[in-house]
Order: C-alpha cells, then sequence, then structure tokens
C-alpha cells in the first residue's frame, strides 16, 4: 500500500520533471529563433547586396538604372542631418539634463518636465513628422531643407538623449559634489568644473546611441518631405536633401529584381555605419571606464 | 543739520554694518551672480523645450484637425468604413486605416509576446550568466535595426519565402507578411522589461517555492510571473503602441489599399502607411489631403496616448509589492 503510494508520487514527480525539462526546451528554441531570425536577415541581405557594394556605389549619384546607381547624396545627407542634429540636442538635452539633476530638485516644474519627456518617448516619430512638416517646414517657412530636417529629428531624440544624460549626471558620486561645494565653489562652478567632465563619457556614449537609432528613422523625414530622388549633393542647411533610408526605401518601393539588390546594398551601407557608431559608443564607455578614478 | 548729519552718518552707518553686508555680498557674488541665474535660466528653457514640444503637438494636431472637421463631418470620419480622401468624391471614413493598424499591431503580438516572454523567462530563471551576457544584447540588436530594413526583410524573405510557402497564392503585400515583421523587430521590448520585472521579485519568493519542492518550470508560471505580472503586462502594450506607430515594415510591406477587412492575406494600409503615401505627394498647406494627414495623425497619437496611459496605470494598479 505504502510502496503503491510512492511509487504513484514517484510517477508524478518524473512527470513534473519531465514538463520542465521540455518547457525549458521551448524556452531555449523561442530564444535561439529571434537569434536565428536576425542571422537570417543579415544573410539575406549580404546574399542579395555584396556584390553590389563596391567603391563606385558609394561614390555615385543615383541613377534609372540599377548598375549605375550610387547612394552619395544620400550618405552626404545622412551627414549632414546627423551632424546639426547632433549640434542641436547636445547642449539642449544636457542643459535639461542638469537642469534636472542639479537645480530641478524637487521642484513642481522639473516634475512636469519629467512626466512630459517620458511620454513625449512613447510618442510615434511619425507624429513627430507632422510637427515639423507644420512648424519648420510651412509655419517658419523653411521648405523641405536639411535645416527643417535635423530640427524635426532633434525633437523627436532629444527625450533620449535627456534621459541618458540624467543617468550619467545622477552616478557622478556626491563626495565630488560636497568638496567643491565645500572649497567655495559655487553650484553651477562645481557642476561645470566637477560634474560634467565626470559624466561626459555616459553623456556621448547616450547621444551616440540615441544619434544612431535616428540614422535609421525615414517615416518623419518623409512627412517632412525629403525627396525620394535627388542627383546633387546638399551644400548648406537650406538645401533639399535625402538620406540613406531614404534611398533604401526608393529602391526597394521600385518592382525591379536589380533595384531591389542594390537596396541591399544601401542597407549594408547604412548597417555598417550604425555599427561603427555603436562600436565607437562601446570603446568611448569602456576607454573612460578604465580611466575613471572613482 | 539733520539733513547733513544723517549724510555723514551714512557711511559709518554702513562701515559698522560690514560684516553683514558681507556676507550678503558674499552670496550676492556667487550663487546669485548675473551669470549663476542667466545659465540657470537657460537650463530651465532647455527643461522646458521638452514641454514646449508635447503643446506644440497637441496644438499642431487639434488646429489642422478642426481644420478638417470643418469639411467633413466626424460622424462620417469616425463610423465610415469607405477611405479614399484622393478620389474624385472623397470619403473619408477612417475604419479601414484603424483596424488595418490593429490588424498588423495583433499579428506583431501574436509573435513578440510568446518569443519575448518565453526568452524573459529563461533569461531571468535559467541562462547561466555568460549565456545570458551573450544572449541579451543580441536580442537588443533586434530593437536597434533601421525600420526600413525590416520592410526589406519582410518583402524579401517572410512574403515570398514563408507565406508563400505556405499559402501560394498570396500577394506580394499583405498584411501579415508586416505584422510578422513588426512583431520580431518588437520582441526585445517585451523580453527586456519583461526580463526586468520577472529580476524584481524578491528572490525569497523564488527560493521559498523552490525550496518547497516545485520545479524551476512551476515556480516561473507560478510564483515569478503572477508576482511580475503587471510589469510584464505593461511591456506588452508598451510594444503594441509600438507597434501601432510602426511605419516604413507596413509601408513597405503591407501595401497601400485601405480596405475594411480581417483577412490577413490581403493588401491593407494602416494609418502611418497613409500618411507617408499622402507625404510622397505634393500636399500643399491648406488642401483637404493636408488637413487630412493631421486629422489621421491625431487619431495616430491618441490611440497611442491611450495605450501608454494604460501601461502606466496597469504598472501602478497590479504591482505587487513585497517588503
Amino acid at each position: 500500500m505504502r510502496a503503491a503510494v510512492v511509487r504513484a508520487s514517484d510517477r508524478q514527480l518524473r512527470r513534473r520533471k519531465l514538463v520542465g525539462t521540455i518547457a525549458l526546451g521551448v524556452f531555449i528554441v523561442a530564444t535561439l529563433s529571434a537569434l536565428g531570425v536576425l542571422a537570417i536577415l543579415v544573410g539575406d541581405t549580404l546574399r542579395d547586396g555584396a556584390s553590389w557594394l563596391d567603391w563606385s556605389f558609394i561614390k555615385d549619384l543615383p541613377s534609372r538604372r540599377p548598375e549605375r546607381a550610387g547612394i552619395w547624396p544620400a550618405l552626404v545627407g545622412t551627414v549632414w542631418i546627423m551632424v546639426l542634429t547632433a549640434a542641436f540636442t547636445f547642449p539642449i538635452g544636457v542643459g535639461a539634463a542638469i537642469y534636472l539633476e542639479e537645480f530641478g530638485g524637487t521642484g513642481r516644474l522639473s516634475r512636469i518636465i519629467e512626466i512630459n519627456i517620458s511620454n513625449l518617448a512613447g510618442v510615434p516619430s511619425i507624429v513627430y513628422g507632422l510637427l515639423g512638416l507644420a512648424v519648420f517646414v510651412e509655419l517658419a517657412s523653411m521648405g523641405p531643407s536639411v535645416l527643417a530636417g535635423a530640427l524635426t529629428m532633434t525633437l523627436l531624440v532629444l527625450p533620449v538623449v535627456i534621459i541618458a544624460s540624467r543617468e550619467a549626471i545622477r552616478a557622478v558620486p556626491d563626495s565630488l559634489r560636497q568638496a567643491s561645494l565645500g572649497i567655495g565653489a559655487t553650484r553651477l562652478q562645481t557642476v561645470w568644473s566637477h560634474v560634467l567632465p565626470a559624466a561626459m563619457p555616459g553623456i556621448l556614449t547616450g547621444t551616440i546611441l540615441a544619434l544612431s537609432r535616428a540614422i535609421g528613422e525615414t517615416a518623419p523625414l518623409i512627412v517632412v518631405g525629403a525627396a525620394t530622388y535627388i542627383t546633387f549633393t546638399p551644400e548648406g542647411p537650406t538645401d533639399r536633401f535625402t538620406v540613406l533610408p531614404m534611398q533604401i526605401f526608393d529602391w526597394i518601393s521600385r518592382p525591379q529584381a536589380d533595384f531591389h539588390a542594390i537596396a541591399a546594398a544601401g542597407i549594408l551601407v547604412l548597417l555598417a555605419l550604425l555599427l561603427t557608431m555603436n562600436l565607437a559608443a562601446i570603446l568611448l564607455r569602456n576607454y573612460f571606464r578604465k580611466n575613471q578614478n572613482w | 543739520m539733520a539733513d547733513k548729519a544723517a549724510k555723514s552718518a551714512a557711511p559709518i552707518g554702513a562701515a559698522t554694518a560690514r560684516p553683514v553686508m558681507a556676507s550678503r555680498s558674499l552670496r550676492g557674488s556667487t550663487e546669485n551672480r548675473p551669470v549663476e541665474r542667466i545659465v540657470r535660466g537657460a537650463l530651465a528653457v532647455c527643461g522646458l523645450i521638452s514641454v514646449a514640444t508635447t503643446f506644440a503637438i497637441i496644438a499642431v494636431l487639434i488646429g489642422e484637425t478642426l481644420g478638417f472637421f470643418a469639411e467633413v463631418s466626424p460622424v462620417e470620419f469616425f463610423t465610415g468604413t469607405v477611405w479614399t480622401p484622393t478620389f474624385q468624391n472623397p470619403q473619408f471614413g477612417v475604419l479601414p486605416l484603424v483596424v488595418g493598424t490593429l490588424q498588423i499591431a495583433l499579428f506583431a503580438m501574436l509573435v513578440s509576446v510568446p518569443i519575448g516572454l518565453a526568452s524573459a523567462i529563461y533569461l531571468a530563471m535559467y541562462a547561466p550568466p555568460r549565456v545570458r551576457a551573450v544572449i541579451k544584447p543580441a536580442l537588443e540588436i533586434l530593437a536597434g535595426i533601421p525600420t526600413v530594413v525590416y520592410g526589406y526583410f519582410a518583402l524579401t524573405f517572410i512574403t515570398p519565402v514563408v507565406i508563400k510557402g505556405i499559402w501560394s497564392d498570396a500577394p506580394v503585400f499583405n498584411a501579415l507578411s508586416a505584422g510578422i515583421a513588426v512583431g520580431i523587430m518588437t520582441v526585445p521590448m517585451v523580453s527586456s522589461l519583461s526580463e526586468d520585472a520577472l529580476q524584481a521579485v524578491p528572490r525569497s519568493l523564488r527560493d521559498g517555492a523552490l525550496a518547497l519542492g516545485a520545479t524551476k518550470f512551476e515556480v516561473s508560471t507560478r510564483v515569478m510571473v503572477p508576482a511580475a505580472l503587471s510589469g510584464i503586462m505593461a511591456s506588452i502594450i508598451l510594444a503594441f503602441s509600438r507597434a501601432i506607430g510602426e511605419t516604413m515594415i507596413v509601408v513597405i510591406a503591407a501595401g497601400a489599399t485601405p480596405k475594411f477587412t480581417f483577412n490577413p492575406l490581403e493588401s491593407i494600409q494602416t494609418m502611418t502607411g497613409f500618411i507617408v503615401q499622402i507625404s510622397l505627394g505634393d500636399t500643399p498647406r491648406g488642401t483637404i489631403e493636408y488637413k487630412t494627414l493631421f486629422a489621421v495623425g491625431f487619431t495616430l497619437f491618441l490611440i497611442t496616448l491611450l495605450m501608454n496611459v494604460l501601461s502606466a496605470w496597469v504598472t501602478r494598479r497590479f504591482r505587487e509589492v513585497y517588503e
């Protein structure tokens, strides 16, 4: 009788363990399937596009004939947009972060700003495009220019840069601030000479990562009016422009297979650019972490 | 005379009060110096730019949408099932776009919720630290890939290889293919936020259940997941909201045919897809097409706002608090 009970519970235990093992298998397969898709995605793009990738593809203007088409104007446009966006985002984002972390305290204003930033992060990017269209392109009559595109992108990445900068500033130990204040520095002097230099690696890393996200953004720039087909490179902030993902989109939407292949080649360039920026961010972080003395 | 005395006394008075004045002027020359005040003001302005952005978004969307509703009845807009704003006799029923959008988001969730949750449980409960250190950032890469790349992948791989492999007569542009791609993109959102929620469950709960003889799987499904449910649900709602706002994947792979249909193997159009389609053409300010952009954008904004508020509410309402 007792032996039977033991045998029954034994069987039950074995079943429970079996269920557990099967479940673990399912979890691992699911996790690996996501990574598998990533591998297929990259492999598929490499197979389609690698043979089209050469120096003339980078340096050529777009063409109606795929074998002569290049991405030079889009590459220059992307660099323009990124440089201007960085120039606008960095001071504003860091300034807002300093205000919230060092001067805002627990005031009502900083609470409103804080809630606002987290809400902005959830607004779809295309809505920023509509904002840019109404405010920069139409109201400020900038037209579909590099400047209008960069300002739109600035508003889009600003919440991310503020959040990253705040984290970097918060990570600076309080003893640094107290030492500075203790010998008579003002709060501003403390921030400028001690907190900011100590937080800079974190701020830079966060900004680079935010910009690397922005490089792939297409929708807001389409709404702002970025061109799909231009055969010149923008010379200044008031020129019309296109960007890499825009050019890729234009090639994807054509029915010919050869255009799909150069779209894949364009994607490889875009991914290489992204990888470079991410690598730079990681190296920067590691370099400063090694030399950090607190 | 008294006047004179007062005048001549003034410097003396000032001299005796010097210690007090000095401490005030010390403060005056540092914390409240004009430079300090100006810089502090400038920093506050930087912070306020984000608030201004929100107001500008709302003002722009509402302003143009009101202009739109001066020409189109709101009843037609919100209940109509035909969307042909660029036709000779335009009809402005937004429901086909809303249904198209929700359809994409639904398929996306069918992909990202099971995969995201499974990997979250694996990472939080099973994975050795060294495996986790590799898999977690690798999953994050999925979120960093530009959406045009997913669009390309959906059009040149998911549709021809996977979907046509199952339904050989499926059209080139269909909702299912775009939905799957959006789902893959949102996997890291579900997995990393859910994993954070699982990691936040107190160690003692897990250890207690394991000590009672429960298997790891039983601890995961009956203790950990229920305890972390608020965070998991919030992550799913956020991923849903992200899927609703996704643009390039659906523009490339789902087609541009606004259709009131629930068939996943048909070409459809989403709200974001419509905005892109109109933006690619020339739409001067003041035309009905221009206003339509903002009316659809406002609808999209409201739906995502609702989702984000819901996610915050779920987190607060269903949070399990442990001492």
